[in-house]
C-alpha cells in the first residue's frame, strides 16, 4: 500500500495552501491553458518572454491539491530560464511524474512530485499545468489580448 | 425471489473486501450501484445454458432466450407500471434511451420556434441531446430554474412562465444525481400537459430507488439506466405511451426491427421491435428483470424509506460534526445522494484520502457542469447511499471527513 504522504507530501501541502505566482500577469505576451474536462480542472498560465527567456511565469486556475501544486512549482522552476532549459526540465518533471524517477538532486522540490506516479488516478491533475506551460511558451509571440480576439 | 432485509449485505459479494486494509464502504451508488448474487447468477445460468439468439430461432434454445426476454418485457412493464410490454423498449441505458426519444420523436415533430424545455440540475445526458436536437431543427432550449441558495430545489413559482404553448418537450430529472433533490414529477407532467407539450423523465437515480408509476406520473416518456437498480450495465428502459411510440419512425435500421424489406424501401415492425434493431442485450435484460424482482422483493416503499432516513441521518451529522461543510440540496426529503465542499480540500483530494480509509465516494462536476458552475464551486464531493449501506458506514464517513478537514485544514 502507498502511503499517503507519498502523494501529500509536506512541500504538496504547503504550495496548495499558498500557491506561489498565482496571478494574472498583466505583462504577459504568452498565455497557455489547459482543462481536464473529466474531473473539471482548469489553468491559464501567464509568461513574459523576453527573447527566450522566461522573464516572468504565473498561473491561475482551480483543481486539486496535486493540480495547485504542481502548477506553483511549476512558476519557480521556469522562472528565468531559457525556453530550450524549461523544455528540459519539463521533460524530467513529465517523466518524474509518471515513473517516479527523480533525475537529479538539482530539482530538491519538485521531486515532491515523485509519489504520484503510485496514484494512476492522479497523474493528469500534476501534468496539466507543465503541458499548458509548454503550450504558453512555445505559442506565436502575440500580445495575449490579440490571441483571444483572434479566436 | 426471497429477497430479505435480514442479512442483505450478504447477497452483494462485492461487499465483502477490503479495501487499503479496511472493509469497503461503498457510497458511490449514484454512478453505478453493486449485484446481487441473483443478478450474477442469472446471467451466468442464461450463459451456461439458455444462450441463444431471439426472435428468429425455432430451436429449443432460441425459444427459450426468446421466452425470457419477453418476459424481461412484462416484468419491466409491470415494475413501471406501464400499459403494456409494448411501450417497453430496451436500450443500452438512461443516456440511449434519451437519444433515442430525441432523434425519432424530435427530429420528426420539431421545428423553428418551437421550444425544448429542461431543468438547471440535469445531468449532461438530459442536456447534450437535446442541443444535438436543437441545432438540428432549429428549436431553442429554455431552463427551468433552481431557486438561489443550495437547496438545488426547482423555482416552481417560474414554471408558469417558462412552459409557455411554444414548449413541445419537457424533460426533466425525477432525481438529481448532484442535489439529491426529489422533483415533484407528476405535478410537472400534469403542468406540461395543460400547454400541449410532452414529457420525458429521466429516471436513472429513481427507478430501483423510489415506487415509480408511469401512469399515475403521467409522463410520455421515462427513461432508466439498469445499473443503476442493481442490474447489469449496458442495458436500459425507455418507456413510451403506446400512441406515441406508434406514431414514431425508427431510430436505428437493421435487422429485427422490420416487417418486410425490399431493395429500395422496408417496413417497419410495430413497436417496440422497431425501435430494437440488431440482436439486443439478451443477457443483460434477462439480468435486469431478475434485479426487478430483488428489488420488489425488499419492496421500493421500503427501500425509498432506508435511503431517505440514511440520507437524513448522514446530512445532519456531516453538517454537524464536519468543521466548515458547505452541503449540497434539501436536508429532508430528499434521496440518497449528498453533495458536499470542504473548505481548502479540493473534491479529488477527498476522494483520495477516503479510499485510503476504504470509502469509496465521488469527486468531479458529476456531469452537472452548467450546474457546478451555477453552485459557483468547480466540483463536489459525493456519498450517495442505497439499501445495503448502514448507519455504521456513516460512522465512518465521518471519522474519516473529520480526519480529510483537518488534514488540509491550514
Ligand atoms: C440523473 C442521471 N441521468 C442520466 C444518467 C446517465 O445514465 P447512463 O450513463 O447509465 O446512461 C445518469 C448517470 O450517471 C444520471 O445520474
Amino acid at each position: 500500500m502507498h502511503d499517503l504522504t507519498d502523494l501529500y507530501q509536506t512541500v504538496i501541502l504547503d504550495h496548495n495552501r499558498r500557491p506561489r505566482n498565482y496571478r494574472v500577469l498583466p505583462t504577459a505576451n504568452r498565455v497557455g491553458s489547459g482543462n481536464n474536462p473529466l474531473c473539471g480542472d482548469e489553468v491559464t498560465i501567464y509568461v513574459e518572454l523576453d527573447g527566450d527567456r522566461i522573464k516572468d511565469v504565473t498561473f491561475q486556475g482551480s483543481g486539486c491539491a496535486i493540480s495547485q501544486a504542481s502548477a506553483s512549482l511549476m512558476t519557480l522552476n521556469l522562472k528565468g530560464r531559457t525556453i530550450p532549459e524549461a523544455e528540459a526540465i519539463a521533460g524530467d518533471v513529465l517523466k518524474l511524474i509518471t515513473s517516479g524517477d527523480v533525475k537529479d538532486d538539482e530539482f530538491s522540490d519538485l521531486s515532491a512530485l515523485a509519489g504520484v506516479h503510485q496514484f494512476p488516478a492522479r497523474i493528469k491533475c500534476a501534468t496539466l499545468s507543465w503541458h499548458a506551460a509548454l503550450n504558453a511558451v512555445h505559442g506565436e509571440p502575440a500580445p495575449a489580448t490579440t490571441e483571444k480576439t483572434s479566436d | 425471489m426471497n429477497a430479505s432485509w435480514k442479512n442483505l449485505r450478504a447477497d452483494f459479494p462485492i461487499l465483502d473486501q477490503r479495501i487499503n486494509g479496511q472493509p469497503l464502504v461503498y457510497l458511490d451508488n449514484a454512478a453505478t450501484t453493486q449485484k446481487p448474487r441473483c443478478v450474477i447468477d442469472a446471467l451466468v445460468r442464461y450463459y451456461e445454458r439458455d444462450n441463444a439468439n431471439v426472435h428468429r430461432g425455432i430451436h429449443t434454445l432460441s425459444i427459450r432466450a426468446t421466452a425470457a426476454y419477453e418476459a424481461a418485457r412484462e416484468r419491466s412493464a409491470k415494475f413501471l407500471n406501464a400499459g403494456s410490454p409494448a411501450e417497453i423498449v430496451f436500450t443500452a441505458g438512461t443516456t440511449d434511451s434519451i437519444n433515442l426519444v430525441a432523434h425519432a420523436w424530435g427530429d420528426e415533430n420539431l421545428k423553428k420556434g418551437d421550444v425544448i424545455l429542461l431543468t438547471e440540475m440535469e445531468h449532461h445526458s438530459n442536456m447534450v441531446p437535446w442541443q444535438l436536437l436543437a441545432r438540428r431543427t432549429g428549436a431553442k432550449l429554455r431552463y427551468l430554474p433552481i431557486v438561489p441558495g443550495d437547496t438545488g430545489l426547482l423555482d416552481l413559482d417560474q414554471l408558469s412562465s417558462v412552459l409557455t404553448p411554444e414548449v413541445k418537450i419537457f424533460a426533466f430529472t425525477h432525481v438529481s444525481n448532484t442535489l439529491g433533490v426529489i422533483n415533484p414529477a407528476a405535478d410537472l407532467c400534469a403542468a406540461a400537459k395543460k400547454v400541449g407539450a410532452l414529457t420525458v423523465i429521466d429516471a436513472a437515480q429513481s427507478a430501483g430507488h423510489l415506487p415509480l408509476d408511469t401512469r399515475a406520473i403521467g409522463c410520455d416518456f421515462l427513461a432508466v439506466s439498469g445499473h443503476k437498480m442493481c442490474g447489469p450495465t449496458g442495458v436500459g428502459v425507455l418507456y413510451g405511451r403506446a400512441p406515441l411510440l406508434d406514431n414514431m419512425p425508427p431510430y436505428r435500421g437493421g435487422g429485427s426491427m422490420i416487417s418486410s424489406v425490399e431493395y429500395f424501401e422496408s417496413k417497419w415492425a410495430p413497436a417496440p421491435a422497431k425501435f430494437e434493431a440488431g440482436t439486443p442485450n439478451i443477457a443483460d435484460v434477462i439480468g435486469l428483470a431478475t434485479a426487478m424482482d430483488y428489488l420488489d422483493g425488499l419492496g421500493r416503499e421500503a427501500i425509498a424509506r432506508h435511503d431517505e432516513k440514511l440520507a437524513a441521518h448522514a446530512y445532519a451529522r456531516m453538517a454537524t460534526e464536519v468543521p466548515g461543510i458547505r452541503m449540497l440540496g434539501p436536508a429532508q426529503h430528499r434521496s440518497g445522494v449528498i453533495s458536499f465542499a470542504l473548505p481548502g480540500a479540493h473534491a479529488h483530494d477527498v476522494v483520495t484520502l477516503a479510499d485510503r480509509d476504504g470509502i469509496a465516494l465521488r469527486g468531479g462536476h458529476h456531469c452537472n457542469q452548467p450546474l457546478m458552475r451555477k453552485l459557483g464551486l468547480p466540483s463536489t464531493a459525493r456519498a450517495s447511499f442505497y439499501l445495503y449501506n448502514t448507519e455504521a458506514e456513516i460512522e465512518r464517513l465521518i471519522a474519516s471527513l473529520q480526519k480529510i478537514q483537518k488534514f488540509f485544514a491550514e
